[in-house]
């Protein structure tokens, strides 16, 4: 199916796409059908910043397995290292 | 007679006026032959849509995708189109009819057009397709296994509204195509839709193939089941030989 279901939110960082380095300003989160992955759904991951276009996009296609395995990855990466190391306010 | 196609990307005008791009293919032979507006999924207007209008022009008919993601996205590829169109809350219903009028006005204006006009999506063009027949005066219309045309959508996608209180508009024969394993739209949402046809008298043709769920046309999909796809598309050029000649 498809989903229409869209999280999205605000975020600061950079991202490497088909042509190089650039600022991201949001992130979307949804489960549906992949380009590329070989499965009917999968958990879609864009990171992207509209202002320069659709094609500033880093897109992931991961198995809902993978993808919680992901947050949990990032969130223990983040617990190993001082507080606010990586911080926006840092 | 002759077999010779010709496709590829021209221009039209959608709704409100803007210029859309739109992926033609049409048979060569002046003889007049119906036509056939392709709804690409939300995937986007993709290589797998394409395949499909060319199929369309192969069978005889002058066949044309819009590309609904136009306006968000000129030149990107489809995926980044799709991402962008789904992050700004996907494409709203009045642009879609729209968008659709605008791509059967120029199939009926080709030279070699019967005047007679078909629509076909699959997924959420599907639902799409269901849209476009009851609110253009079209000729027949296919609808491959689209979703919240009768159930509402999860509270989450409070844009999209089901469409089955619009039944009593629609305007042509509908074919539907449907995967018993689907649970979007599962076989009680196409039941309920079937029951609400009879009721009002609208000529329609269901058929779900067992063994297939969502996407079973989708041959690059690990969701392909190929004995429906073959008699799904033979259901399609059936339904349009009897519907979109003149």
């Amino acid at each position: 199916m498809c989903t229409y279901l869209t999280e999205k939110f605000a975020l600061e960082g950079s991202g490497k796409g088909a042509r190089g380095w650039f600022r991201l300003n949001e992130g979307t989160v949804y489960v549906d059908h992949p380009v590329h992955a070989p499965y009917g759904h999968t958990v879609n991951i864009d990171f992207r910043n509209p202002g320069l276009g659709a094609s500033a996009r880093v897109a992931l296609e991961l198995t809902e397995e993978d993808a919680l395995a992901l947050a949990d990855a990032i969130h223990a990466a983040v617990k190993s290292a001082p507080a606010g190391l990586a911080s926006r306010n840092q | 007679m002759t077999d010779e196609i010709v496709a590829g990307t021209v221009t039209i005008t959608g709704h409100g006026g803007d210029e859309l791009e739109a992926y033609l293919a049409k048979p060569t032979d002046p003889t007049p032959r119906g036509g056939v507006v392709v709804i690409h999924h939300m995937p986007g207007y993709d290589a797998a849509t394409k395949e499909m209008v060319r199929r369309f022009a192969v069978e005889g008919y002058n066949a044309l995708c819009p590309n609904l993601y136009t306006r968000e996205a000129p030149g990107a590829d489809p995926d980044d189109a799709a991402a962008t169109v789904r992050a700004a809350g996907g494409v709203p219903d009045d642009r879609l009819v729209g968008d659709v009028s605008g791509a059967a006005d120029y199939l009926r204006a080709l030279e070699n057009a019967n005047g007679r006009i078909g629509v076909i999506g699959h997924c959420s063009g599907g639902r799409q397709a269901f849209l476009s027949g009851c609110s253009l005066d079209l000729d027949a219309a296919v609808d491959c296994y689209g979703a919240f045309v009768v159930n509402d959508p999860p509270e989450a996608m409070k844009q999209m509204k089901p469409l089955l209180g619009l039944a009593p508009q629609l305007s042509c024969p509908l074919l539907g195509l449907f995967g018993a394993d689907d649970q979007f739209p599962g076989p009680d949402e196409v039941a309920v839709l079937a029951a609400e046809l009879e009721k009002l008298g609208k000529e329609h043709e269901f058929h779900t193939y067992a063994g297939a769920g969502h996407s079973f046309f989708s041959v690059d999909r690990p969701s392909y089941r190929p004995e429906a796809a073959k008699d799904g598309w033979e259901r399609i050029f059936d339904f349009y030989s009897r519907t979109l000649t003149a």
